[in-house]
């Protein structure tokens, strides 16, 4: 029996061109797919299961009395209906991917056939330590690897994603002051932040200021000196910065701060431009943290796993949060609460329960070792110079707010200026789309009108990046002249703009039975 | 280098386009103390495909793999089935590279699969909404907190004895900056859950009560005089659920009254990973849903008229609101969600019951067979797929000796509460359909030898 049989298909009004409506709503390779609910049901399933033994029920009391409403498939069902799915999916396996802070570089497949070995996808986090001997030790090498990069003394591994390592480091600067009888009340950061950033500060309990950009696109370092004072606690940076922009203050910025008595926090979301090159600790940084679905290729997953490890200063290192992986001789042990008295008193707790997103280290480890430390150096100059190429491509064309103070490093920031009237970068970005790609970052940094970052990184061919300057100069060359077929762009992709107000308007978060869905309204 | 394709032809002729001499004129912003004028030392140099895959064969075959020993951990994370399509299909590039889905036109499958995932959700715990996911299970609970103290204005939050210790730990750390105060206790080893003690602690300035359920000991508890009890002194009761294959044998925590439901949802399609990557669960009431943390997906129409699904709600996000965001969080754990998804649909409905009682027989069985032993009894009335047993004495060197025997042989409550003597002789014992009949002799066997 079905759940539901409402035959949904799509409706085929495209009566403006020649092509005719087909009977499914397919075209071609383009394929419609409706939801598991309208194709499934409750009594089909996928699986396979041994036979019941016979046995007395210790439930207690509390069974199931009523259907959950779930619907099954067979495997070949279930095997098309996702393929089906996958193919509506824009990826950096299709094509190039130039999402401004974002890094959306090549994703190994080594990594994949290396985080599946057994010996660290069937491993259970409470295990017996002296089991799993050879899983803390790809933790405990993968730390190595990221202290040594960064030039840092100390690295807490378990932020599951970039914002609760960012979470992570305000804890641990909040934890230092608190222990030095300190505590301070503000966090600064940069207009130009993502957003992150401040979120993470206003949770850890500070006010949130802003320092204003120079006209270069740089922190204004004599407006964060002169706001600096008793009670500013850390200062958040991203360096590279948003805007593509190397902050060449940074050390001048570390030591003011450290004067004030102040803590450093760096984003390290834009780390691919240095990588091998440049150490944040030698730039006075207490901590960072490291996307390693950024820098260290690890697969974006259509919106996560990520992982967000936090590298550390001497000062904010006895502040890192439980667990951690240290090695004692030979042997790997987990320090835990039951130690943290005599190994690590003034952690400042757990953030996550178990021990770490150990699925992202072994992809991490396994990228980092395949390029080694010429190598991402070599990723780092390639990823900048791809940006420069660009920047100088498209600069005649598109306007670049601080293509005169200089190069950019890996990626290059555009404004909307000189867009004929009514036309925006959204406009442009959805003529991306036709061309074949997925846009660049938009309406990011806020401090520039109508943003377009760029991002290449270093996995891309030049041939890759020249279609994609010839791309940008004609969608581009349509905006300025107003070209209203850009307006309705996209007209290739699986859905064409998508009407965002009606979905916060009216929330239509879950799929309901479509007679109920009647009764409701 | 193989993830590298420019040559060295092409970086000279981009550094011509550019007008730079070399590579170094474009780092020309960065001080010349700060670069490093050639490769990291110490660090090795590239390597080749196969050493990098020796090295961490060498380092996979020094674990104990659960599918090569009999396997009874649980205490938060489960050993399933996981059927062969599942990470066929999420490897397909067109999942496995894709990014957020802030340009709908082109991430349908994404936003599809999300809101199929959840509608999963919400059903399974049976509450109306759910979001996109979570970091995991532990994360999503001090989230949950943290959303009712917005809603009800209070901040005090009573937590369960039976909530898991890493994520009552969690809340603790978190407590200290959202001024939170957290009303916390350890278990007892016997078969009542301290329901008593929460119905007392209840009052006007409650935010919310937090139950496990299964709770972290497998014992099983009607929600429903807890719910009441909150929702009398305007409190809301948040239900966390570490095992949602229980759900297809026991009631809904929404069913019985609760108002946000968390979990962690890695027993299904995603695996034990040492820890992580994990899926954390989030649902609740519709009429909390712009205070929930997280990205949501919703339904929508495109211009030609065609149903099609977008994130939505984002005013509640970072990337919006900055600091006066209902969470940091930024991503959330996409493709272990869409593992889960696919892992559900191929279960569906019937299999997920079935595979929820096959969980629940073989648990008995495993009772049966354990509680045979000379001094070792169960302490719990009710469970689902894992129980608690106390042995003669304590449990921890048990559980080392039965390693050196090759058995995985569950979670020592030592382990998980180290210190606290009155729980020291506890065994936390996982039985799911991974189990076999001579697994379950092996563990007994073995115990009985180190118990004598």
């Amino acid at each position: 029996m079905n759940i539901n049989a409402s035959g949904w298909k799509p409706e085929m009004n495209r009566a403006d061109d020649d092509a005719p409506a087909t009977f499914t709503g397919n075209r071609a390779l383009m394929l419609e797919e409706a939801l598991i609910f309208e194709i499934g049901d409750k009594s089909t399933t996928g699986v396979d299961l041994a036979a019941l033994p016979a046995f007395t029920s210790r439930l207690g009391g509390l069974e199931r009395n009523r259907d959950i409403g779930l619907p099954g498939l067979s495997e070949p069902e279930t095997v098309r209906h996702y393929t089906r799915l996958s193919r509506q999916n824009y990826a950096i396996d299709l094509g190039f991917f130039p999402l401004g802070s974002c890094t959306m570089k090549h994703n190994p497949r080594l990594n994949e056939k290396i985080a599946r070995m057994p010996g660290f996808s069937d491993v259970h986090p409470l295990a017996p330590t002296q089991t799993v001997q050879g899983a803390l030790a790809v933790i405990h090498e993968l730390a190595h690897w990221l202290i040594t990069l960064t030039g840092m003394k100390a690295v807490a591994m378990s932020p599951k994603a970039g914002a609760h390592g960012e979470l992570c480091g305000i804890l641990a600067i909040r934890a230092a002051l608190t222990a030095r009888g300190d505590a301070r009340s503000v966090i600064l950061c940069p207009e130009s932040a993502h957003g992150t950033n401040p979120a993470t500060a206003a949770f850890a309990g500070y006010a949130v200021e802003s320092i204003p950009a120079t006209a270069d696109g740089r922190v204004d370092i004599a407006a964060l000196k002169s706001r600096l004072g008793p009670d500013v606690a850390a200062v958040m940076i991203t360096n590279p910065n948003t805007c593509g922009l190397f902050e060449p203050d940074m050390r001048e910025i570390s030591d003011a701060v450290h004067a004030a008595g102040g803590f450093v926090y760096c984003d390290g979301a834009n780390f691919n431009a240095i990588v091998g090159r440049v150490r944040p600790g030698d730039l006075g940084v207490d901590a960072m943290h490291i996307n390693v679905h950024k820098t260290f290729s690890t697969p974006h997953g259509g919106g996560g796993p990520g992982a967000g490890p936090v590298v550390l200063s001497e000062a904010l290192a006895p502040f890192a949060p439980l667990p951690f992986v240290d090695k004692r001789g030979d042997e790997y042990v987990l320090v835990e609460e039951e130690t943290a008295h005599t190994d690590h008193p003034s952690s400042f707790g757990r953030m996550v329960a178990f021990h770490g997103q150990m699925g992202m280290f072994t992809r991490a480890l396994s990228y980092i070792m395949s390029h080694g430390a010429d190598g991402l150096r070599q990723v780092a100059e390639d990823a900048v110079l791809n940006a420069n190429y660009i920047l100088r491509s498209l600069e005649d064309v598109l306007d670049a707010p601080f293509a005169n103070s200089g190069p950019c490093m890996h990626e290059a920031l555009f404004s909307d200026n000189g867009l004929a009237d009514g036309f925006s970068t959204l406009d442009i970005a959805k003529g991306m789309i036709d061309e074949g790609y997925h846009p660049m970052t938009v309406y990011f940094p806020l401090v520039v009108h109508g943003a377009m970052l760029i991002e290449p990184t270093e996995t891309e061919s030049k041939a890759t990046i020249d279609q994609f300057i010839g791309a940008m100069r004609s969608v581009a060359a349509r905006a300025k002249a107003g070209d209203p077929s850009l307006k309705s762009a996209p007209h290739f992709a699986p859905r064409r703009r998508l009407d965002e107000t009606q979905a916060a308007r009216k929330p239509v978060l879950v799929w309901t039975e479509p007679e109920l869905a009647v009764a409701a309204e | 280098m193989r993830y590298l394709p420019l040559t060295q032809s092409d970086r000279q002729a981009m550094l011509g386009v550019i007008g730079a001499k070399t590579i170094d004129d474009l780092f020309v912003d960065v001080p010349a103390e700060a670069q490093l004028d050639g490769p990291i030392q110490g660090l090795l140099n590239h390597a080749s495909e196969m050493a990098v895959e020796r090295f961490f064969s060498n380092l996979s075959r020094q674990n104990m793999a659960a599918s090569h020993h009999p396997f009874f951990l649980g205490a938060g994370a489960y050993k399933h089935h996981v059927p062969a399509s599942v990470d066929h299909l999420i490897q397909r590039g067109e999942f496995l590279t894709a990014y957020t889905p802030y340009q709908p036109e082109i991430a349908q499958g994404t936003l599809q699969m999300l809101f199929e995932f959840q509608t999963q959700v919400a059903r399974l715990f049976g509450c109306d909404v759910a979001n996109a996911s979570m970091y995991d299970g532990s994360t999503a609970c001090w989230e949950a907190i943290g959303m009712a103290g917005r809603i009800t204005k209070k901040s005090k939050a009573v937590l369960s004895a039976g909530l898991h210790p890493h994520y009552v730990s969690v809340a603790e750390t978190m407590a200290k900056y959202t001024g939170d105060t957290l009303d916390i206790a350890k278990p007892e080893l016997g078969s009542a859950t301290d329901s008593a003690r929460l119905l007392e602690a209840i009052d006007g300035e409650t935010s919310c009560v937090v139950v496990q359920y299964p709770d972290i000991l497998g014992r099983i508890e009607d929600l429903s005089a807890i719910a009441a009890k909150a929702h009398e002194c305007g409190a809301l009761l948040i239900a966390v659920v570490t095992e949602p294959v229980a759900l297809g044998a026991i009631r809904s925590p929404g069913e019985m009254g609760a108002d946000i439901v968390v979990g962690e949802g890695q027993s299904i399609g995603v695996g034990l990973q040492f820890g992580g990557p994990y899926v954390g669960l989030f649902a609740c009431k519709e009429k909390f849903v712009r205070q929930m943390p997280g990205r949501l997906c919703g339904e929508t129409v495109d211009a030609d008229g065609k149903r099609g699904f977008v994130l939505t709600l984002s005013t509640r996000e970072q990337h919006i609101r900055r600091e006066k965001a209902t969470s940091n969080i930024c991503t959330n754990s996409g493709l272990c969600a869409l593992a889960f998804s696919i892992h559900l649909t191929l279960l569906g409905e019937k299999g997920l019951r079935d595979l929820a009682i096959l969980n629940h027989a073989k648990a008995v069985q495993a009772v049966d067979r354990l509680t045979q032993i000379k001094g070792v009894s169960l302490i719990n009335d009710g469970f689902f797929n894992e129980f608690t047993l106390q042995l003669p004495r304590e449990a921890r060197s048990v559980v080392r000796a039965l390693a050196d025997r090759k058995i995985l042989g569950g979670v020592s409550l030592g382990r998980l509460y180290p210190g606290v003597s009155e729980l020291e002789n506890g065994l936390l014992v996982a039985v799911t359909e991974i189990v076999t009949d001579e697994d379950i002799e092996a563990f007994a066997s073995a115990l009985e030898e180190i118990l004598a």
